[in-house]
């Protein structure tokens, strides 16, 4: 592609990205207002942020959502990094076009779908429905999002260091925690992040399958919002994009300082 | 790539685990539903029948076939039920909504792709940023925008450019501006991706040869960058046929759309067997795509190697 960028270039980066940007910033700006009509300005207030802490139900929600999101990452990425190495290491198995069919479907199926389906399997083997099914459910989806992340990074991953370790009588456990696994560990960082926003996004999937007790934060999100906009939800709203921000950021400056000193020391190496 | 010297019973975990978890919350759940999808509403915990009784040996069998019906596709396909208008419209939505992405984020792909190359990734991490925020969250913000007493209508008011506000808010236009807004890093990554990777001595030659700009475009640049017009598109229209949480929220109460009709089936006419099929008819409409996408994805990781 040829380097250097014309007016056109620079204008439509530039529309796309105040177009991306420009409704999550006034979101936030009118959580700080003071007055409760949301659409009015009555100057800057923090005051919804402080009703939110005596909001219960929302907090309980909160609490309910972070706990589906931790438990269901962590599963989601052991068994999403096992299904990438699947795919890109073991070549042909029994039933390879399948399995890669549902690592890959769920990636674009409609959410009701998904939905409806794992809570009819819920209501068929009798499971109480609550916080646990939640997690089930977002463990399935999100795995396969984990699988993707891992693969991409697997399949440009030079296997001689593997096979050499083998070679050298390494048991291929101890191969995988001390090769395989140092080297990917961005691609298995990143993925269980995606999981854990995936996770703490969802609001179809959970609402099929959650039971009494196990409300989530989008769920409580969702039935507030249908009754229009309040300045108390901007401001839950407001927190989360700014968790989610500074996660991703932090996530990115700390990929992006290990790759350089991997870099750094395979120079030294090469050099020694 | 299969590693000789990994077999064993190491490898078996790794595979069988995923795979017996896919199998069991992954395909089974569709061979419920499929199943539900021919019973009858019965009033009762669950709200269906029949169940097959293996007890009950061949006779059970036997009870279970004869007790399946074609009634709950009959009623989704009958036009008077407003079921194949809100297929027929979701289809259409999407369609439109992923021409819309197509237009509005091939420039800023193609803008990202010519950026300097210590900018890119800056502009990579500004492009991936919004989809980390609730997508929720997004469509939330809309509604302030466009409310008839929202900021767009208040600036436009402001500005003298209208006397009366615009009604937009709970219009199918309001449903096109989310899904554009939600969808819209899905489409630029993989067109990003496909730009990036282009070779710049094509269009340099095609230039020194005295080929315009614009032909350049059409002849070179955009048959090269189809994979990714091809995974942007599948990536933003299969998901946006079942959207329920957009047309919920911003379109009206005429917007017909699937993923809200089987939501409403479920939720408020408590039908689980009606929807069922709405999920199986809408799953037959969205296989083809589903695995024309699922092909691109498989080329794309092998090309990778």
């Amino acid at each position: 592609m040829r380097r250097g960028l014309t007016w056109f270039n620079v204008s439509s980066i530039a529309l796309g990205f105040a177009f991306l940007y420009i409704p999550i910033l006034l979101l936030v700006i009118y959580s700080f207002n003071d007055s409760r009509l949301v659409t009015v300005w009555g100057g800057f207030s923090t005051r919804w942020y402080w009703a939110l802490l005596e909001n219960e139900q929302l907090l309980d929600a909160a609490w309910v959502t972070l706990r589906v999101a931790f438990v269901s990452a962590c599963v989601a990425t052991v068994l999403g990094t096992m299904a990438a190495l699947a795919l890109t290491r073991y070549g042909r198995f029994f039933g390879r076009t399948l399995f890669s069919g549902m690592i890959y479907a769920p990636l674009v199926m409609p959410e009701v779908i998904t939905g409806l389906s794992l809570l009819l399997l819920f209501v068929a083997v009798d499971f109480d429905r609550g916080f646990w099914t939640v997690t089930l459910a977002h463990i399935t989806f999100t795995m396969c999002f984990v699988a993707v992340v891992v693969q991409s990074r697997l399949v440009t991953f030079d296997t001689t260091l593997v096979e050499a370790a083998l070679d050298l009588g390494s048991p291929p456990l101890k191969t995988f925690f001390t090769i395989t696994l140092p080297l990917i560990l961005p691609a298995v960082i990143s993925g269980f992040m995606l999981a854990f926003t995936l996770s703490l996004d969802d609001l179809v999937i959970a609402s099929f399958t959650t039971g009494p007790g196990a409300t989530t934060l989008p769920m409580r999100i969702y039935s507030q919002v249908r009754l229009g906009v309040t300045p108390e939800i901007n401001a839950v709203c407001t927190i989360l994009i700014a968790i989610v921000t500074v996660v991703v950021i932090a996530a990115s400056i700390v990929t992006k300082r290990a790759e350089s000193q991997r870099q750094a020391e395979e120079r030294a190496a090469m050099k020694g | 790539m299969a590693l000789a010297s990994e077999k064993g019973w190491g490898r078996a975990v790794v595979v069988a685990l995923p795979y017996l978890w896919l199998l069991a919350l992954f395909l089974a759940p569709f061979l419920i539903v499929f199943k539900i999808s021919l019973s009858q509403d019965v009033v009762a915990q669950p709200p269906y029948a029949p169940l097959l009784d293996l007890s009950a040996g061949w006779q059970g069998i036997t009870d279970f076939l004869s007790q399946l019906s074609f009634a709950n596709y009959w009623y989704v396909l009958d036009f008077s039920n407003e079921f194949l208008q809100a297929y027929g419209s979701s289809l259409i939505i999407a369609a439109i909504s992923t021409l819309l992405l197509l237009a509005a984020g091939y420039p800023i792909a193609y803008g990202m792709a010519r950026a300097p190359r210590s900018l890119q990734p800056t502009l990579l991490m500004l492009v991936i940023l919004p989809f980390w925020t609730s997508f929720l969250i997004r469509v939330y913000a809309w509604i302030g925008i466009l409310s008839p007493e929202g900021l767009l209508n208040q600036a436009l008011m402001g500005l003298g450019v209208i006397d009366s506000p615009l009604e937009i808010l709970n219009t199918d236009l309001a449903v096109y501006i989310g899904i554009v807004y939600s969808y819209l890093p899905f489409m630029v990554l993989p067109l990003y991706s496909a730009l990036e990777k282009m070779d710049m001595t094509l269009l340099e030659a095609a230039e020194d040869l005295g080929c315009p700009p614009w032909k350049a475009f059409w002849t070179i640049t955009f048959p090269l960058s189809l994979p990714g017009v091809a995974a942007g598109a599948l990536l933003c229209f299969i998901p946006a046929v079942g959207e329920f949480v957009i047309p919920d929220l911003l379109g009206g109460s005429d917007t017909l759309m699937i993923g809200k009709s089987l939501w409403t089936e479920f939720t408020v006419n408590r039908s689980w067997t009606v929807s069922s099929a709405v999920a199986v008819l809408l799953l037959l409409v969205l296989v083809v795509p589903i695995v024309i996408y699922q092909n691109i994805q498989q080329r794309e990781l092998e090309a990778g190697r």
